[in-house]
């Protein structure tokens, strides 16, 4: 277990260092940062201080051993665009994104389980059939329009939801969170909806097959003969077992979800991340894009990283092979 | 597999006995049975047509900004109170016909997606038949980049690629390559499922017995990955290809819904849904409907063609 864990570690970390590396190019050669930094009418002293003073004549490898030590202790350097540290403009945006994601996460898996149980059980019911060609469409489509279509039907005609931001927020500490707020709670459900789609589609489709298979193992078969109900037996017996695939996912998706935020939170134009990372795209802003594939980076290993400890715990068969290793 | 290794033929004989492999083939045989593969079939290749036709067929051209009066902006479909009969489906904010922009603009979609499909396909496949066949550290650098990459979804790379190739162009350059841009950033974001499956497929053809023969006469290893294994791996590739088809349709609108796909003076579907939405609150619905009903369709179909394929040719499920 333990080797097994120190060997993900090492991996993640080589990960890490091959992103870190990508982002470094990016920031060093991609556009020349004082070109940046200093208006069109600095002098060449001027530039060439700056540029001494950003370390930007010092060799390639110490440089990109600065960034990488300045990138743990979280500091990106400063925006182009909007002239502030490229951390403190990331955090603020940081709880929104956040706070979408996991209520998306939460959406996906409140109708996907349910809705997989439902089409599992009751395989040839016209409901499964109806529930499965939703899924077929729901995964077509692409996610822009599924927000657009969304507030066309309950902002523009119905008026019942806000169609873009986060609503009223309140801050705490550090943390700005719009679930205290009824304005908040509002304006937070169609984008959870819209980005949670694809995953509760994900969801029911892998609930449906994995029920479908447990259902026809020898326990349940027992379980049935001792005359348990069937309430017992589908969701005591056999949704129990079909969790873990389940909650794999729904962790392995968690970055899934925050990436394609950036979709959603244009469309709702919610203060998120993603909307700071479109922008920054559009206004060639290196830092801030360099900052954005670092931390999604680093959340994606993490889970990552986290998924697979946890697929070993669950899981003694991987724990044996794992140890051969 | 349907795609075993052509038989020799007499040159005379040969039209003939393709054809007929054709009409008795599996393939076309399933084909036949199901409907709904028959109307997705119909409805693509009715897009693909008419975005080829476009400039034929089109009652305006979209691109000739000499033909738009803004006094023809905003009109509603004709069949609606206030709609123009000339702008069948209604014009946009700038007085285009939406009809004919969305023509236009599926032409833009389907090329700029078959292109990436391409260069995805050609670099994935290329790189796959590398790894597998070298092998030893070619193998391990290869695959070990596509984990990294596997890792991002590829909405992510593109845009970054996307980001980073209009600051290196920068102004006037940027202007004339958006269409070779959207090519490449999408065609990097996908080219690893094609290198994985290729890898895979190579490794358990490499030690076939025609590979070893081809090895005992001499040929050299570009010539055997290319011209022997690489007609056994097609199959598996031409499913990818038709999926991935569907997927570079969504990612390429979605790029320019985004802002960073084509300008709205050449528009794509996704451009056009993205004007769109800016005018969904004065009722102008019809900006956004027709595209985006057009986009969906194009998708759906693409997707039922790509699991019909998927299911045609693995050998497992007959």
């Amino acid at each position: 277990m333990l080797a097994f864990a120190i060997r993900r570690l090492f991996e993640a970390l080589v990960v890490m260092l091959a992103v870190a590396l990508l982002a470094f190019v990016l920031f060093r050669f991609v556009g020349d940062p004082v070109n940046q930094i200093v208006g069109q009418d600095a002098t060449l002293e001027d530039r060439a201080k700056l540029r001494e003073e950003l370390g930007l004549n010092d060799p390639i490898p110490i440089q990109f051993g600065r960034f990488i030590w300045k990138a743990v202790h979280l500091d990106f350097g400063t925006s182009y665009q909007v002239k502030q540290p490229v951390t403190k403009i990331l955090m603020e945006r940081f709880p929104a994104t956040l706070e979408l994601a996991i209520a998306a996460a939460f959406f996906a898996m409140a109708i996907g389980i349910p809705m997989g149980v439902y089409t599992g059980i009751h395989r040839d019911s016209w409901v499964s059939k109806w529930f499965l060609a939703i899924s077929l469409i729901g995964i077509s489509l692409p996610t822009f329009l599924i927000g657009i279509l969304l507030i066309y039907i309950f902002a523009v005609t119905l008026g019942w939801l806000p169609s873009f931001g986060r609503g009223d927020v309140v801050r705490i500490g550090a943390w700005s969170t719009g679930l205290l707020t009824a304005s908040g709670w509002k304006a937070i459900i169609m984008p959870a909806i819209t980005l949670g789609l694809f995953q509760m589609t994900l969801v029911t489709r892998l609930v449906r097959s994995q029920m479908m298979e447990v259902l026809r193992t020898d326990y349940i078969k027992f379980a049935r003969a001792r005359g348990l109900t069937d309430r017992a037996v589908n969701f005591g017996h056999a949704l129990k077992n079909t969790m873990i695939p389940v909650i794999t996912i729904i962790g392995l998706q968690l970055g899934a979800i925050i990436a394609f935020a950036i979709i959603t939170e244009t469309v709702f134009q919610w203060p998120g991340m993603g909307l700071l990372f479109i922008q920054s795209v559009q206004n060639a802003d290196i830092p801030v894009m360099s900052a954005y594939l670092l931390l999604v980076a680093f959340l994606f290993v993490m889970i990552n990283f986290i998924v697979d400890l946890l697929y070993v715990w669950v899981d003694p068969r991987i724990r044996i092979v794992a140890g051969e290793a | 597999m349907t795609q075993t290794a052509p038989t020799p033929l007499a040159p005379s004989a040969a039209p003939m006995g393709r054809l007929r492999r054709i009409l008795e083939s599996d393939l076309l045989y399933s084909f036949t049975r199901q409907k709904l593969v028959m109307l997705a079939a119909f409805i693509t290749a009715v897009m693909i047509l008419g975005s080829i036709l476009s400039p034929w067929i089109a009652p305006h051209n979209p691109y000739d900004l000499r033909s738009l009066n803004l006094l023809d902006s905003n009109n509603p479909p004709s069949w609606i109170k206030g709609g123009d009969p000339k702008f069948w489906l209604g014009t946009d904010d700038q007085g285009r016909d939406i009809f004919s922009t969305i023509l236009y603009g599926t032409r833009a979609s389907i090329a700029i997606s078959a292109c990436a499909v391409l260069l995805a396909l050609s670099l994935g496949v290329s790189l796959g038949l590398v790894a597998g066949y070298v092998g030893g550290k070619t193998d391990t650098l290869i695959m070990r980049i596509a984990d990294v990459q596997l890792t991002f979804p590829a909405i992510l790379t593109a845009l970054m690629v996307d980001g980073v190739a209009k600051v290196v162009l920068k102004g006037s350059a940027v202007g004339e390559n958006h269409f070779w841009i959207l090519v490449v950033a999408i065609g990097l974001s996908y080219w690893v499922q094609y290198a994985r499956t290729v890898r895979g497929v190579t490794l358990v053809e490499k030690n076939k017995e025609y590979v070893q023969a081809a090895r005992l006469i001499g040929l050299s290893k570009t010539a055997i990955m290319f011209k022997h294994v690489l007609p056994n791996v097609l199959s598996p590739v031409m499913v990818i290809a038709t999926i991935n088809l569907a997927l570079a349709i969504i990612t390429e609108a979605t790029l320019s819904f985004l802002g960073v796909g084509l300008p709205s003076t050449e528009p794509s579907l996704g451009t056009m849904i993205q004007v769109g939405n800016k005018y969904l609150f004065s009722g102008s619905w019809w900006m956004v409907a027709f595209p985006g009903v057009t986009l969906a369709i194009l998708v759906l179909a693409v997707n039922l063609l790509g699991d019909w394929l998927r299911d045609a040719l693995n050998p497992r499920l007959r």
